[in-house]
């Protein structure tokens, strides 16, 4: 894949990331030798090969559908940037 | 054949958001109750602190595969979680944990009964998911304040997407087949179905396309219809205005809208320029998930009976219209009401009767839940009582004033009757003075049916009735009077 500088900005647009001009150029660079490094995988024939969806075996891994008690809200609140009241408060968005 | 959209048709699909009944949420331990105070459902789990691990809730997968039964759906013996990543301040994580190329079940189909017709949908999918949060946007005393709220306890619950093929063609028939879709999902246990606490949500795609055409038209996504009655506004609207830009030479424009109940539009919400690109990926905090084909079927076999089959049954074997047959069945607890009082009598649709006028009057005026009615009428009561009117032993009128006093006191029927005098009054000697007396006190009717309007007849029979405080028997008053008055 040709990693170009309007693929690096999608990508940074999508991560909510501003770059600099110099970063921009340094990951055209490192995201290049990345994807080539594993585009090496394309050179192996995986013809029916299941993909992979998880490394471990264990399967149907559950909980049962037990209320446990939530922790106290100001905890939650604790880590917030900001709160108003019993709210986690954010910057107005409006649909 | 003459067409409301002319020369173009309309085709629909719907994606529905049901939120499934269990005690928790998702992936984590905490409580899913409705109208808690704001924050106070959460955990790291829910609001995403870093180094939590989500477990699926066995209940709500187990209830995902009885939906997708219940829709005739074939159920993936393998299946997995995905990251849907985007940014909004109501998602803690920046992803949804969400299904994307194996979702618990696809290829499935539901009947509904249009108007005159059969309304089938074929189901393309249906997959579990988690909620987002719920942001507020408080008003300041300048108009709207610069920020939002957001509360996380919604985070996380439980939903399941069903998405339709695009097979309506009528606002009609997707009010139809929503009906169905509610009903089904109540008779089966697996939502509440109630959309004013948004456990239903549905989003529609809509295309128009001339009549006859075999590629689709370009679809316009409608979101926010949160009441069955503005989705077929919502359509009725959105067809209408894609037909008025294409037949104004336009191009209608991939986007999403959302309808505005207040003005009764949809608008564009965003347009496909800005689309979000999700980067799904399997999620590694989640194993994968097999089901054998032994465990769907054990799902399979506690599947109640469809309301479409119920309805059918009630047509065919207990001789209901219907019409009566359709309200019946809208709700699984008063249909199971009045099975368990057929079992105890012979006459069906006297039986629907009261269950239908009467019983659901009094219901609605009490605020009585049809999950508690036999608990608070048993069955043997109201049957007593409709044997009571059958057999003649108090009219019809008092019936209704008895089934009120049952309700209230919990009392036998009989024993209401016996203690207040309500038998039924079919003696002429008893009912000959009150007849003499209506006559005398109401010349002036007597005189118009002596003159040939009949229906005064049945103001005299009125108030004979009301003498006797609806206890008179009804056919032997009119004779009485037909009598007297020469007929």
């Amino acid at each position: 894949m040709q990693v170009d500088s309007a693929l690096v900005h999608h990508v940074a647009d999508l991560a909510r990331l501003g770059l600099t001009p110099e970063d921009q150029e340094r990951y055209i660079a490192e995201m290049g030798r990345i994807l080539g490094y594993v585009e090496k995988l394309n050179e192996l024939n995986v013809d029916g090969v299941e993909p992979l969806v998880h490394p471990f075996d264990a399967r149907n891994v559950f909980r049962s559908d037990e209320v446990r008690p939530c922790p106290d809200r100001e905890e939650a609140l604790a880590n917030a940037p900001d709160r108003s009241e019993m709210f986690f408060r954010v910057p107005k968005v409006i649909e | 054949m003459s067409h409301p959209l002319g020369e173009y048709e309309l085709v629909i699909g719907l994606e529905t958001h049901v939120q499934l009944k269990t005690a928790t949420k998702l992936f984590c331990g905490c409580a899913t109750r409705f109208g808690a105070e704001p924050n106070s459902q959460v955990c790291p789990i829910c609001t995403g602190m870093p180094g939590m691990l989500p477990v699926l809730n066995r209940h709500a997968y187990e209830l995902g595969v009885r939906a997708a039964l219940a829709l005739h759906c074939e159920i993936a013996p393998f299946t997995k979680f995905d990251r849907k990543n985007y940014f909004y301040p109501d998602l803690p994580k920046s992803y949804q944990i969400s299904q994307f190329d194996v979702p618990i079940s696809k290829n499935g189909w539901l009947e509904a009964a249009g108007e005159g017709h059969t309304v089938r949908v074929r189901i393309h999918r249906a997959h579990l998911e988690e909620d987002a949060g719920k942001l507020l946007h408080p008003e300041s005393p300048v108009g709207r304040a610069d920020y939002s709220l957001v509360d996380f306890n919604r985070s996380g619950v439980p939903l399941l997407e069903i998405v339709t093929e695009p097979d309506l063609t009528t606002p009609a028939d997707a009010h139809a087949y929503l009906t169905e879709l509610k009903q089904v999902l109540q008779y089966t246990g697996i939502s509440d179905c109630d959309m004013e606490k948004g456990s239903l949500r549905c989003d529609a795609n809509v295309s128009v396309r001339l009549r006859g055409a075999t590629v689709l038209g370009t679809k316009t996504e409608i979101k926010n219809l949160n009441s069955f009655k503005f989705i077929v506004k919502a359509l009725e609207h959105e067809s209408e205005r894609q037909i008025r830009v294409l037949e104004g030479g336009g191009r209608v424009v991939q986007e999403t809208r959302l309808w505005d109940p207040v003005v009764g539009e949809t608008r564009v919400m965003r347009s496909k320029e800005e689309a979000h690109d999700y980067r799904s990926f399997p999620d590694p905090d989640l194993q994968p998930f097999v089901i054998t084909a032994e465990e769907v079927e054990r799902i399979r076999r506690t599947l109640p009976e469809m309301p479409a089959a119920r309805r059918r049954r009630f047509v065919e074997s207990s001789g209901l219209t219907e019409r009566d047959a359709e309200i019946l069945t809208a709700d699984r607890a008063i249909a199971d009401y009045f099975e368990a009082c057929a079992a105890l009598h012979a006459a069906p649709k006297l039986l629907a009767n009261w269950v239908i006028g009467e019983l659901r009057k009094e219901m609605n005026e009490r605020h009585l839940e049809a999950e508690s009615l036999a608990e608070k009428l048993p069955p043997a009561r109201l049957v007593e009582l409709a044997r009571l009117v059958e057999d003649g032993k108090i009219t019809r009128l008092v019936g209704k004033d008895v089934l009120a006093e049952v309700l209230t006191s919990g009392a036998a029927a009989g024993r209401i009757v016996a203690d207040k005098g309500l038998a039924q009054i079919a003696d002429a000697g008893a009912l000959e003075p009150l007849v003499d007396k209506v006559i005398a006190a109401n010349g002036k009717t007597v005189a118009d049916y002596r003159a040939g309007k009949k229906p005064a007849l049945a103001a005299l029979i009125g108030q004979v009735m009301r003498e006797t405080k609806g206890k008179a028997n009804a056919p032997l008053v009119t004779k009485l009077l037909q009598d007297r008055l020469g007929a």
